[in-house]
C-alpha cells in the first residue's frame, strides 16, 4: 500500500519556507489580537522607543550645526536609511532572539518535526506587527531627509535609495541569522546578537567620519555594515567614501549582501547540525 | 535582628539568581562594551564641535558614557528587574499570598532588587568601565574620597531606581496589565536618565525639566559626583528627596492596593 | 522478519560531548554515550513501549527517529527515509506528541491550531474533515474546539495535542510520556483512543512512558533501555522471566501460625493469620496451593502479579552486579 504524500518534493525549499513563514506569521498576528489593548500600546511604544534614537540626534543638533562635518539632513538621510532597512529585517526576523529560550524549554524540538524549513519557522516566531513602528518612523525621517538634502539626482543615485533599503535589510537579516546560529551553541547569549544588530543600527545613524579609522575598517570588511548605507549614501551625497574604495563600491551592496547572506546560511546550517536538544 | 537577617537572605537570593546566567552576563558585558564604543565616538564628535558642552570636556564626556554603560543594567534603566516578577504576581493574584507573609512587601522586593543590582554592577558593569578606562582617555579621580562619594551616590541611585519601578509595579493592581507601563518606563528611563545624552547637555527648558525629574538621580548625579562637577551633599540631597518621595508614594499605593485585595477577597 | 521493518535501527549511537566544571575556571571534557549501539526493528502496525529510567536514552532515541538529532554512528531508517537528512519529507509521514510541551497555539481557539496543520501539511480537504471529525468524536473535543488553548485542562490539552499529531494521517506516531500528569479518566480515554487508532488504521505506535499501565494496556512488545543500551526486547510477559521475578501468594490461615514451610517458596511477610509467600513467576501456582491446602488450615488465598517497576529495577540491579563482577 502506498499513500500519496503531499509535499513530497512539490515545491522548491525556499517557496516551502515562505509559505510556512506566512502561515505562522498569520497565527502570531491573530494571537496578538487576543490582547487588543496591549497590541495598541505596544505599537505606540515601539514607535516611540525606536524614535528615541532620532530624538538623540535632534538633541545633538540643537547644540551644534554639524557632526563630523555632516549636516542634520545628511545625518537624517543616514539614519532614515539604516532605521528603515533595520526595521524591515526586524519585522521579518526580529524574534530570532527567542531561539535560545525555545531551545532551553525544549519547544524548539516541536518545530523540527514540522514539514517546513526551521529557519522559516523560527523567523516567523513571535511575528509582531508592532515592529512596523520602527519602519514607520525610519521612513518618516528618510522622507524628511530626501526633501532637505542637497543632491544632484541622477538615475544611478535614485536607484541607490531603494537598493540601500533592500540590501540593508538583507545584511541586517543575515546578522539575525548568524546570531540565531550562535544561540544554538550558547543559548543564554541572545544579547550578543543585539550588540551587532541594534548596535550596528545605532552606529550607521552617524557619519563614518565620527569613528576611528580601524573601527570603520572593521565594519566595512569584517562585518559589511558599511554597505547598508555609509558607502552608497556617501556616493549619493557626493562625499568621499569612508575608506579608499574603488569608485563602483557604492553599487556593490547587492553583491556584498548576497555573499553575507550565503555565509549566514552556512552558519545556520552548521549551527543546526550541532544542535543537541535538551534533556536526556 | 531576625528581620535584618531575613532581608539579607532575600538580597543574597537576588544576587545568586542573576549570577547563575553566566553566558547571559558575558553577552551583556559584550553588548555594553560595543554600545559604549559607539557612543564614545559620537560624543567625541559632538564635543569636538562644542567643547565644554554641558560643562564637560571630552574626557569627562567619555567618562559619562562608560559610567552609563556600567549603570545601565545595575539600575535597570530600561526596566526588567524585580518589577516584572512582581507585576506577574499581581496579575495572577499570587500577590495575595505575599501580603500574608510576615515580611514587608516593599522591603522584601527592595532587598531582592538590591542583590540584583549588586550582581549586575560587579558581574556586568565593571568590565565595560575598565575597558573604557583602558582604551579611551577618561577623567577619573585619583583620590579615595571621590570614589567613596560615588559609592554613596550609587546607593541612593539604587533606591530611586527601585522607587520608580515599584510605583510602576503597583499600578498593575489597577491596570491589571503591565505592558503599557513597562513601555512607558522604558522610554522614560532611557531618555530621562541620560542614557542617550548627558542631561547637562539637554537644551533650554527641556534640560531644566529632565534635570529636576527623579531619573536625573540615576546616572547624571553619580557621574557629577565622581568627576567633582557638583557638591556631593547637594547631589545626595536631590537623590534622597526623590528616594523618600518615591518610596513613600509606593507605600501609599501598596496600602491602597492591599485594601483592594482584601476587599476582593484575595 | 519477511517484510523489511518499518522502523529500523542498526547499531545506532549518539555521543554527546559534555563539558563539566571541575573547579574554578577548570572544565573537563568527556563523552557521554546517550545511545550506545542500539539495534531493533519495528514492523508496520506494531505498538511498542519504550521504557527505562530517566536519562536512559529514550528521548534521545525518539529524537533521532524524528530527525531532531543526528546519530553519531550506525544506520537508522524510518519508512526507508534517513530522518536527519530528510527531516521535512519524513515529517509528512510521522506524528509526534511531546507529553510535557504542547504544539498548540496558546492564545487561539483549539480549532485554529488544526487549521494550521491542515494547511501546513497540505492535507486534502476531505481527508482533513474526515480525520478531524473522527478525532473530535473519539477524543471528545467537540465542546473544546472554540476554546483558547490556555483555558484547557492538562488532559484536554493532551487530547488536543494527540489529535493535532494525527490529522495528516501519519504512518507512525511517537508519543513521549503521553499520560504524564493526567487524571485517571483522561488516561483511560487516551489509551482507548490509541488502541483503536492502532487497530483500525494500523498506525504504528512507539511510546515512552513512566506509567507501566500504559504498557500493560497498550503494548504487545516492550523495549527496555538503560545507560543507552537495549536491555530487553520482547513481550511483556517475557520481561518477568528476564527479570527472574517472583510472584506472591497471599494466604489467609484460620489462625496465627509459624511461617509456612514448603519447597520452592519462601515466606516474606507474616501479619497475624495472613502470610505472604514468594515463588518464581515462571512456575505455576497450582501445585503450591495444593500442597499448602493439604498441610495448613487455609481460609482464603490470592496471587499477586509482580510489579513491573520492581521487575525492571531488579533487572538493572542484576545487570550492574554482573558488570561489577
Amino acid at each position: 500500500m502506498t499513500l500519496r504524500h503531499p509535499g513530497d518534493g512539490e515545491l522548491p525549499r525556499w517557496r516551502e519556507g515562505l509559505r510556512a513563514y506566512g502561515l505562522i506569521a498569520a497565527m502570531w498576528i491573530r494571537s496578538s489580537m487576543a490582547y487588543r489593548a496591549s497590541f495598541v500600546i505596544t505599537v505606540v511604544g515601539n514607535l516611540l522607543v525606536t524614535g528615541l534614537d532620532f530624538v538623540t540626534i535632534l538633541l545633538m543638533f540643537s547644540q551644534v550645526h554639524s557632526l563630523g562635518g555632516w549636516s542634520l539632513p545628511e545625518v537624517a538621510f543616514l539614519y532614515g536609511l539604516s532605521a528603515t532597512a533595520f526595521g524591515i529585517s526586524d519585522l521579518v526576523l526580529g524574534s530570532m532572539d527567542v531561539l535560545g529560550a525555545r531551545i532551553r524549554d525544549g519547544s524548539f524540538d516541536t518545530l523540527l518535526v514540522r514539514p517546513a524549513p526551521v529557519l522559516a519557522q523560527i523567523g516567523a516566531d513571535r511575528f509582531a506587527l508592532r515592529r512596523l513602528g520602527r519602519i514607520t518612523q525610519g521612513g518618516l525621517v528618510l522622507g524628511y531627509a530626501l526633501l532637505h538634502i542637497d543632491v544632484n539626482w541622477t538615475v544611478g543615485k535614485l536607484l541607490l535609495v531603494p537598493m540601500m533599503l533592500i540590501c540593508g535589510a538583507a545584511i541586517f537579516g543575515a546578522l539575525f541569522v548568524v546570531g540565531a546560529a550562535f544561540q544554538i551553541l550558547a543559548q543564554d547569549a541572545a544579547e550578543v546578537q543585539n550588540a551587532f544588530t541594534y548596535g550596528g543600527n545605532t552606529l550607521l545613524s552617524y557619519p563614518p567620519a565620527v569613528f576611528g579609522k580601524d573601527f570603520v575598517r572593521g565594519v566595512t570588511f569584517m562585518l559589511p555594515l558599511a554597505f547598508v548605507n555609509w558607502v552608497p549614501a556617501s556616493y549619493v551625497l557626493g562625499r568621499p567614501y569612508p575608506l579608499d574604495l574603488p569608485a563602483g563600491a557604492a553599487f556593490a551592496s547587492p553583491l556584498v549582501a548576497l555573499a553575507f547572506c550565503a555565509l549566514a546560511g552556512l552558519a545556520w546550517r552548521a549551527g543546526l547540525k550541532s544542535y543537541r536538544s535538551t534533556g536526556s | 535582628m531576625g528581620a535584618g537577617r531575613l532581608y539579607a537572605a532575600v538580597a543574597a537570593g537576588g544576587f545568586r539568581r542573576y549570577a547563575t546566567y553566566r553566558a547571559a552576563t558575558l553577552a551583556g558585558v559584550f553588548t555594553n562594551t560595543v554600545f559604549g564604543v559607539v557612543l564614545v565616538y559620537t560624543y567625541l564628535a559632538l564635543w569636538d564641535e562644542r567643547p565644554h558642552l554641558g560643562g564637560y570636556d571630552q574626557a569627562q564626556a567619555v567618562t559619562y558614557v562608560w559610567l552609563g554603560q556600567c549603570l545601565y543594567a545595575t539600575l535597570a534603566i530600561q526596566g526588567g528587574g524585580f518589577e516584572k516578577d512582581l507585576m506577574e504576581r499581581i496579575r495572577t493574584g499570587d500577590i495575595a499570598v505575599d501580603l500574608y507573609r510576615p515580611a514587608d512587601l516593599q522591603l522584601w522586593w527592595l532587598a531582592s532588587d538590591f542583590g540584583r543590582a549588586l550582581f549586575q554592577m560587579l558581574g556586568r558593569g565593571v568590565i565595560p568601565f575598565l575597558f573604557g578606562s583602558l582604551f579611551f582617555r577618561m577623567a577619573l579621580p585619583t583620590d579615595v574620597t571621590s570614589w567613596a562619594a560615588l559609592l554613596v551616590a550609587l546607593l541612593l541611585a539604587v533606591l530611586v531606581s527601585f522607587g520608580i519601578r515599584y510605583l510602576a509595579a503597583m499600578s498593575v493592581f489597577w491596570l491589571m496589565d503591565g505592558t503599557g507601563v513597562n513601555q512607558a518606563m522604558m522610554i522614560l528611563g532611557i531618555f530621562c536618565s541620560g542614557m542617550v545624552l548627558p542631561l547637562n547637555a539637554f537644551p533650554g527648558v527641556l534640560g531644566d525639566i529632565v534635570r529636576a525629574l527623579p531619573w536625573a538621580a540615576q546616572i547624571q548625579m553619580p557621574a557629577d559626583v565622581l568627576m567633582g562637577k557638583t557638591d556631593p551633599l547637594h547631589a545626595y540631597a536631590f537623590q534622597a528627596v526623590w528616594a523618600v518621595a518615591l518610596l513613600a508614594a509606593g507605600r501609599l499605593m501598596q496600602s491602597a492596593a492591599t485594601r483592594r485585595v482584601v476587599v476582593q477577597g484575595g | 522478519m519477511t517484510e523489511q521493518a518499518f522502523i529500523e535501527l542498526d547499531r545506532v549511537e549518539k555521543v554527546f560531548d559534555v563539558r563539566k566544571k571541575t573547579g574554578f575556571m577548570k572544565r573537563e571534557r568527556r563523552q557521554v554515550r546517550a545511545v550506545d549501539s542500539i539495534s531493533f526493528g519495528v514492523a508496520r502496525g506494531e505498538m511498542v513501549g519504550y521504557i527505562g529510567p530517566n536519562g536512559a536514552g529514550k528521548s534521545t532515541t525518539i529524537k533521532m527517529l524524528t530527525g531532531i538529532l543526528t546519530p553519531s554512528g550506525g544506520r537508522l531508517r524510518v519508512a526507508g527515509i534517513d530522518p536527519s537528512r530528510e527531516r521535512t519529507r519524513l515529517a509528512h509521514r510521522i506524528g509526534v506528541v511531546f507529553g510535557q510541551r504542547t504544539t498548540l497555539w496558546w492564545d487561539l481557539p483549539l480549532i485554529d491550531s488544526y487549521k494550521l496543520m491542515h494547511r501546513m501539511y497540505r492535507i486534502p480537504d476531505a481527508r482533513y474533515a474526515e480525520n478531524l471529525d473522527r478525532c473530535v468524536e473519539l477524543l471528545e473535543l467537540g465542546a473544546l474546539l472554540d476554546v483558547p488553548v490556555r483555558q484547557l485542562s492538562l488532559g484536554q490539552r493532551m487530547r488536543g495535542d494527540i489529535a493535532a499529531a494525527l490529522l495528516h494521517d501519519p504512518e507512525v506516531l511517537y508519543l513521549d510520556e503521553p499520560t504524564i500528569g493526567l487524571d485517571v479518566i483522561s488516561k483511560a480515554k487516551v489509551r482507548e483512543f490509541l488502541r483503536e487508532l492502532n487497530a483500525e488504521r494500523g498506525t504504528t505506535v512507539l511510546l515512552t512512558t513512566h506509567d507501566l499501565q500504559d504498557i500493560e494496556q497498550l503494548c504487545s512488545r516492550v523495549m527496555v533501555i538503560d545507560h543507552g543500551r537495549l536491555m530487553y526486547d520482547g513481550p511483556l510477559t517475557g520481561l518477568h522471566e528476564a527479570g527472574e521475578s517472583e510472584r506472591t501468594l497471599v494466604v489467609d490461615l484460620e489462625r496465627e501460625l509459624p511461617p509456612i514451610e514448603v519447597p520452592d517458596a519462601r515466606v516474606v511477610k507474616v501479619e497475624g493469620p495472613r502470610q505472604w509467600l514468594a515463588f518464581p513467576a515462571s512456575e505455576s501456582a497450582a501445585p503450591l496451593v495444593a500442597r499448602i491446602a493439604a498441610e495448613y488450615p487455609m481460609v482464603d488465598l490470592s496471587v499477586r502479579e509482580p510489579d513491573i517497576e520492581a521487575v525492571i529495577a531488579k533487572m538493572y540491579a542484576e545487570q550492574a552486579e554482573k558488570a561489577a563482577s
